[in-house]
């Protein structure tokens, strides 16, 4: 295949990738956040303290990180097919995608809300404060850098799951290296999809490590 | 001010770290709270605010009983209550104005008055030139004028102190401590402070509380218990070999420190005064001292009758 042909392709798969990524990341964060600040709140001795529906919780994300994404994405099919009306498609492929990405950015919103001072949230505790108060103006502000750095993390992890859910059918960069690179032995192909693979998450790291640092006024 | 009764607390893991605390704090007074780790001076004052839940007993501030109120209740009252802490605990990603903002925000109070306030309370603090900085930007003297700040915000009566300078050099120290005496008077702030230093006690403080074993050992005004026998502020101010040696004689003086007693016992009572040993010392500017003799002569017992006259503790071992 010649260059002329293969542009618009590219760019298309590509585009594809990016939307992909963008929705999912987009869901992940508006379910996995609160997700994260529940794991934390809901210690015991955290802010709301039910330990009983932490544990609980607690192992449905730890099952959700142990199944290796094809599975997931297999097994999720008929809940995609329920939410979207469809299995293919790059839209389809944004339900496996968050359902991977949610436990997973779940844990590091944890980790980077423990990192934050216990000293702090007891005095806006002293200070009269609400519960939801001390989550909005000390938890998330005070651990906004960790915060980035898990999403970017995130982000790339799901650029690699949009990869694999392209070649079931979600389009995308994957998909196009599958079609022509591996299906029609063109080598030349391959190589490009996984070069521009990794410009973007270059891109997206050098991002997020820029705005974290930014953040972070330590 | 602050009235604790029959306070106990065990925590879950058994450990007894109060055991029936009586305590009262006095509007306007700064009472500092003594004790070796462990005797549960942290408890006890956490207990104040309730950020620990007593196991029983009953805490009153500023004539509301906490412990009997409900959430949002509690909420208001501790609005009221300022605290300060060891490491500052100050939100780093704010400014040193949005720190001091911080209770505002919490109390509903509209942004252009919150503006306002900051200003006046960096300007109390002697702060109001860094009132755009990040706290990684300050020093440790710095970072406490901000929790002070902080802490007075939303005017409370109280303030709560748990080793607030034990993380500063000596010369902060004193210019902290120099701040919360003026806070003290100026605005008449009752004030509750934890400290394991008896500098802070001796500069600043109106009452002292010694703890130990969750308990309250001894708690009075400085000045009434320096003229108790067998104090034990006493002892820790003024570190003599304990018990004192047989024959001798340990005089405590508030006061009348500077005047030549010792010199005038002899020329009166032909005695003679073998000094073994002593220290003076400045309680809130004011000398003290307590010196242990030994008096030797015929007048030896019109000698400690002359002393005990002036008003000194005469303490005969
Ligand atoms: N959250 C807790 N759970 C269990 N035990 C605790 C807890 N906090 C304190 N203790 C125990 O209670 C006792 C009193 O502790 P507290 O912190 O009040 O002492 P302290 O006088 O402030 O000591 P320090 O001078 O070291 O700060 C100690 O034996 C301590 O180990
Ligand atoms: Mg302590």
């Amino acid at each position: 295949m010649n260059f002329e042909e293969l542009l618009p392709i590219l760019a298309q798969s590509t585009g594809e990738t990016l939307q992909m990524v963008a929705m999912a990341t987009l869901l992940t964060a508006v379910f996995g956040l609160p997700l994260g600040v529940l794991l934390v709140t809901a210690d015991r001795g955290g802010l709301t303290p039910a330990p009983a529906f932490k544990a609980v919780l607690g192992a449905v994300v730890n099952i959700g990180r142990s199944l290796p994404f094809i599975v997931l994405m297999v097994a999720v099919i008929p809940f995609t097919r329920l939410v979207t009306g469809t299995t293919i498609g790059t839209v389809a492929a944004v339900v496996p995608l968050t359902l991977g990405a949610v436990p997973f950015f779940a844990r590091l919103v944890e980790t980077a809300l423990r990192g934050v001072d216990r000293e702090v949230v007891e005095a806006a505790q002293a200070m009269g404060a609400r519960r939801l108060a001390i989550v909005g103006k000390v938890l998330l502000p005070e651990s906004l850098p960790g915060l980035v750095a898990g999403l970017t993390v995130t982000i790339v992890a799901l650029i690699g799951y949009s990869a694999m859910a392209g070649a079931i059918g979600g389009g995308g960069l994957g998909d196009l290296a599958v079609r022509y690179g591996y299906q029609r032995f063109d080598t030349g192909v391959m190589i490009i999809t996984v070069v521009l693979l990794i410009v973007i998450v270059q891109f997206v790291q050098s991002l997020g490590d820029l705005v974290a640092r930014r953040l972070d006024k330590k | 001010m602050i009235e604790l009764r029959q306070l106990r607390k065990v925590y879950a893991n058994g450990v007894v770290a109060l055991d029936g605390v009586d305590l009262s704090v006095r509007e306007g007074e700064i009472l500092g709270v003594l004790g070796r780790s462990g005797a549960g001076k942290s408890t006890l004052l956490r207990c104040v605010n309730l950020l620990e839940r007593p196991t029983s007993g009953t805490v009153t501030v500023d004539g509301r009983e906490l412990s009997a109120l409900g959430r949002g209740e509690l909420r208001a009252a501790r609005q009221r209550i300022g605290m300060i802490h060891q490491h500052f605990a100050l939100l780093s990603s704010r400014t040193v104005a949005g720190n001091a903002a911080f209770p505002l925000e919490i109390a509903g109070v509209p942004r252009d008055q919150r503006a306002a306030r900051v200003r006046e309370l960096l300007e109390l603090v002697g702060l109001a030139d860094k009132a755009a900085a990040v706290p990684a930007q300050l020093s440790g003297g710095q970072k406490q004028r901000v929790g002070i700040a902080r802490a007075l915000a939303a005017g409370p009566s109280v303030l709560l102190s748990d080793e607030a300078t034990s993380a500063l050099d000596p010369a902060t120290t004193q210019s902290i401590l120099a701040l919360l005496r003026r806070l003290n008077t100026e605005l008449g702030l009752t004030i509750l402070l934890i400290t394991h230093e008896m500098q802070v006690v001796k500069s600043i403080c109106d009452s002292v509380a010694i703890m130990s074993d969750g308990r309250i050992e001894e708690a009075g005004r400085i000045t009434d218990l320096i003229a108790t026998p067998g104090a034990a502020l006493t002892r820790e101010i003024f570190p003599l070999p304990e018990p004192a040696p047989p024959g001798t004689v340990t005089v405590t003086f508030a006061g009348q420190a500077d005047e030549p007693v010792m010199s005038s016992l002899v020329r009166k009572f032909d005695v003679d005064v073998n000094v073994l040993g002593g220290s003076l010392e400045e309680l809130r500017g004011a000398p003290v001292g307590r010196l242990r003799v030994r008096i030797e002569g015929k007048g030896a017992a019109d000698a400690l009758g002359y002393l005990t006259g002036l008003g000194l503790l005469v303490e005969v071992a």
